[in-house]
């Protein structure tokens, strides 16, 4: 029905000028803008890190930079990552862009709300670019009291940034629930939502609980700065760990901020790639749920060795093991819609069956740092950081990076070098996991982590690490370039290039024109109902 | 030995003359000790009676996610293969859940997982709770040396350094030992990754670790909490010796006197090694968290309230008992203060050492 309109202007020609894009309210030159912003700094964090990896070629610290600049690094590259990259990545960038065109909705509930949390995290990161060209920041993403109170950085500007960017992810959230709730297409019940939609509906759900939690403990940490008054700073009277606990309580549910999103587009990359109807819609919309539910109570997780009661590692290391088993039920689930499926592998189921690679690893290695006895020779080296790495870059990012490939044909109507698309999911997939799975080996050794010198038995293995971070830096640099050149020079590709059957394929042109569809689109299917599917004496 | 009170009896006294300066050689030389692990892919040395239990879980989780993995992945590369497509109109299943089989994969990883949970719990309790007779042990963690104290041996101190592997905590073996913690600036964390004990030290509260060594030997000891510029300097290391022997080497390494014959120069270098001086200060003219010590004695400093002041004896001993009252440009307020961690004669032989260098 598109084809019909074919030659009408889209939303990406319907006006021109700077000013159509800085001040537009359509969520999709919205979500364009984020797309962008997220990816400069991606560009920036995965640049900090290379610098870290390269100081830890050898064992000495300084054959490459100071231990300042090193600490400076792996600071600004866990902010940077975190708070303007992973976040924001797909529920503003890709979630903006979707949502709408996956409910059958013209825009937002509130398109000027959308706008205006765009620049919240606009100038969100003009406070942590300042705090860059400041030079001046080292405490490590946490922030942990009272070394930030102590420390000569500028630590103020940092956490003000990460204040105001919370503002910009509690009007998304806010925004996207309210637009589920109240703009679904006529005949979209809930359950015949994509699962994407599920896991941006409960992101959002989380972040508007949470993140008010991070603007109060930041807020605090300013105060106690700038007017010396104590609260978590010993000296003063305050108490460091009840920094911890304010710190994870908001940046626990963080993680699931993080993570529940590219549950979401995994969903979506599974079944369309093999065309099979999703296997257990009801247990992974569900699960998204009580992850967001169960995730608000594990924070302590965080804090077993950190002088925190014993009692409450012991409640905490249990409801950890609760949030497992909807992880798994989902990871289960991904696999079990590969049965019988048609499967092919373009670029971005490539990237569906990475994650479920990469994500598994993560997953299964979280097991070892909820243990409690575990956990205490574990926590803090660089177990941890291999854990966490192949939950947020190995599921979010690679989840990100093949939502890019699956939506790129519908944000700009041109497809990609398939060729190219799978050499460098072959370079990411490689440098991914030598990168970081012989951080497990060192974490378990007792390598402790922001170490920026360290005894030489551990040579070998950061020297596997390092270079496992340049093939990641190739797989990512051949991946931009055949993305930019695909805008001019790719092949143009009709509405619904994958055969999927969710609306924002079946029921617009690639890319969708300005106002999303002609007309209020009606759902009558399920948006996993391929037609490969054999219906002939099926009893499902 | 003025302040040296204990052991009470008199061989042991006797035993702590003829050993010192064989430790005291060792204390300063210790080489950095291998993790001493068999394999990259295997735990470190075990060296506490935690290690086993800690390993045994860590072995039993890490043979049960390999299972998991490769039924997941099995399963992945099967139908990868098996349901490649082959066609474009290949048809496919309409199977769209399973009731029987989404209760097994959602029941069978909760009783794991719970088992799992019992079984670090119960570890995590014992380790919670130091036997009665532990035999006491004070660390303080401050930007970047542990400093151990042993109530039960007044006047025996060791401590790390920034420059070198040093002798930071003796323990006996196969006697349980308790570690009571703090921190006199931020956070730091006491890890000793072949005891598999690690817990935070927290400025303005006490934290307990406990543990019982079995093997002789000598261990890594990190500092495992972010602390600043010097963190990853923040190690040391963990002898372990045969009870016997224990209490007569812990006294000739951690009393800190000047010895009969040496001059109060050398008594300072001592001094400025044992007592974390080095973390912060050179000798050597480099710079550090604080002034170089070379050619400082008798210098013209200049404050940063804009006044200068002449660094001569009273200066230095000021700076050691108020370090914070007389800042140099260029520095940032952040060495505590030593009142009561070094004596008169301990300062006086400071200067005099500083007095040496040019």
């Amino acid at each position: 029905m598109a084809d019909a309109h074919s030659n009408e202007s889209n939303y990406l020609t319907a006006t021109r000028g700077l000013k159509s894009w800085l001040f537009t309210l359509d969520h999709k030159r919205i979500g364009l803008m984020y797309l962008v912003g997220v990816l400069v700094f991606f560009l920036a964090g995965g640049l900090f890190a290379l610098t870290l990896r390269t100081e830890l070629l050898t064992p000495e610290g300084g054959d490459f930079i100071s231990a300042t600049t090193y600490n400076k690094m792996f600071t600004l590259h866990g902010a940077v990552m975190v708070f303007l990259v992973i976040i924001p990545s797909v529920p503003a960038a890709l979630g903006n862009f979707l949502l709408p065109l996956m409910l059958g909705a013209k825009d937002v509930a509130f398109p000027r709300l959308n706008l205006l949390s765009f620049w919240v995290y606009t100038l969100g990161s003009m406070f942590f670019l300042y705090t860059l060209a400041a030079g001046q920041l080292d405490t490590g993403w946490t922030f942990y009291t009272p070394y930030s109170n102590t420390t000569g950085t500028a630590v103020i500007s940092a956490t003000f940034g990460a204040f105001i960017l919370g503002f910009s992810s509690i009007l998304t959230g806010l925004n996207f629930v309210v637009t589920v709730h109240k703009m679904r297409a006529p005949g979209m019940t809930w359950n015949k939502m994509p699962l994407m939609v599920w896991a941006l509906y409960s992101t959002a759900v989380i972040q508007v609980l949470a993140t008010p939690v991070l603007a109060i403990t930041l807020l605090l940490l300013i105060v106690e700065r700038t007017l010396m008054i104590g609260i978590f700073d010993p000296a003063m009277g305050g108490d460091p760990v009840l920094y911890q606990h304010f710190f994870w309580f908001y940046s626990h549910p963080a993680v699931y901020i993080m993570i529940l999103p590219g549950f979401g587009i995994e969903s979506e990359l599974i079944a369309v790639h093999s065309r099979k109807h999703i296997f257990g819609y009801k247990a992974i919309a569900l699960s998204s749920v009580a992850i967001a539910i169960i995730s608000f109570v594990v924070w302590g997780h965080h804090m077993f060795v950190s002088g925190q009661s014993e009692l409450a590692g012991i409640v905490f290391s249990f409801l950890t093991f609760a949030v497992a088993v909807p992880t798994a039920i989902k990871t289960f689930s991904w696999v079990a819609t590969l049965y019988k499926g048609s499967i092919e592998f373009n670029t971005p189921m490539l990237y569906g069956l990475m994650f479920l690679f990469t994500f598994s690893i993560g997953g299964l290695t979280g097991i070892f740092l909820g243990a409690l006895s575990v956990d205490v020779h574990l926590h803090d080296t660089y177990f941890v950081v291999a854990h966490f790495h192949y939950v947020m870059m190995g599921g979010t990012i690679i989840a990100f990076v093949g939502g890019i490939h699956h939506w790129w044909p519908k944000m700009f109507g041109v497809m990609y070098s398939e060729r190219w698309g799978k050499i460098s999911a072959l370079f990411i997939f490689v440098g991914f996991n030598m990168t970081f799975f012989n951080q497990f080996l060192l974490g378990q050794q007792g390598m402790p982590r922001r170490y920026w010198s360290y005894v030489p038995q551990f040579q070998q293995q950061h020297i596997l690490s390092t270079v496992g971070g340049y093939l990641l830096l190739i797989g990512f640099t051949i991946i931009a370039i055949y993305l930019v050149h695909s805008l001019r020079n790719g092949k143009k590709v009709g509405p619904n290039p994958w055969n999927a059957q969710s609306l924002e394929w079946t029921h617009t042109a690639s890319p969708p024109i300005e106002h999303n569809f002609h007309g209020q689109p009606v759902v009558e299917n399920d948006p996993y109902n391929y037609p490969e599917i054999d219906r002939t004496g099926a009893s499902h | 030995m003025a302040t040296f009170m204990a052991p009470e009896n008199a061989e042991a006294k006797q035993a702590v003359a003829d050993a010192a300066t064989e430790v005291a050689a060792e204390v300063t030389k210790a080489p950095l000790p291998p993790v001493e692990t068999a394999h990259p892919w295997a735990m470190p040395t075990a060296a506490s009676t935690f290690a086993e239990d800690t390993d045994a879980l860590y072995y039993f989780i890490t043979a049960l996610d390999t299972v998991f993995f490769v039924i997941i992945m099995g399963a992945m590369g099967y139908f990868m293969w098996k349901y490649r497509r082959r066609s474009k109109d290949q048809k496919t299943s309409s199977i769209t859940h399973s009731g029987i089989v989404e209760f097994l994969w959602s029941a069978i990883p909760t009783v794991l997982l719970l088992v799992i949970f019992v079984w670090g719990e119960c570890d995590f309790v014992k380790q919670s709770v130091p036997p009665a007779d532990a035999l006491d042990v004070r660390v303080t963690g401050q930007k970047w040396y542990w400093t151990v104290e042993y109530p039960k041996y007044p006047g025996v101190s060791l401590s790390s350094s920034t420059e070198e592997p040093a002798l930071t905590l003796m323990v006996p073996k196969d006697k349980p030992v308790r570690l009571t913690m703090t921190s006199t600036d931020v956070i730091h964390s006491f890890y000793v990754p072949a005891f598999r004990v690690k817990r935070d030290v927290v400025p303005g509260r006490y934290t307990q670790i406990w543990f019982q060594a079995t093997r002789v030997g000598e261990f890594n000891l990190f500092c495992t909490e972010y602390c600043g510029d010097l963190h990853s300097q923040m190690t040391g290391v963990v002898k372990v010796l045969e009870p016997d022997n224990f209490e007569r080497a812990l006294i000739a390494a951690g009393i800190l006197e000047k010895e009969d014959g040496e001059s109060l120069a050398a008594y300072g270098e001592r001094v400025y090694r044992r007592r974390g001086c080095a973390a912060c200060h050179s000798v050597e003219g480099k710079d550090g968290i604080g002034p170089a010590w070379n050619g400082l004695y008798g210098r013209t400093e200049s404050l940063t309230d804009g006044t200068t002041v002449k660094a001569d004896d009273e200066y230095i001993k000021n700076s050691i008992y108020e370090p914070n009252s007389q800042i140099v440009a260029g520095y940032s307020p952040q060495m505590p203060s030593y009142q009561g961690l070094l004596d008169e004669e301990q300062v006086t032989a400071v200067i005099e050492y500083i007095k040496t260098l040019k």
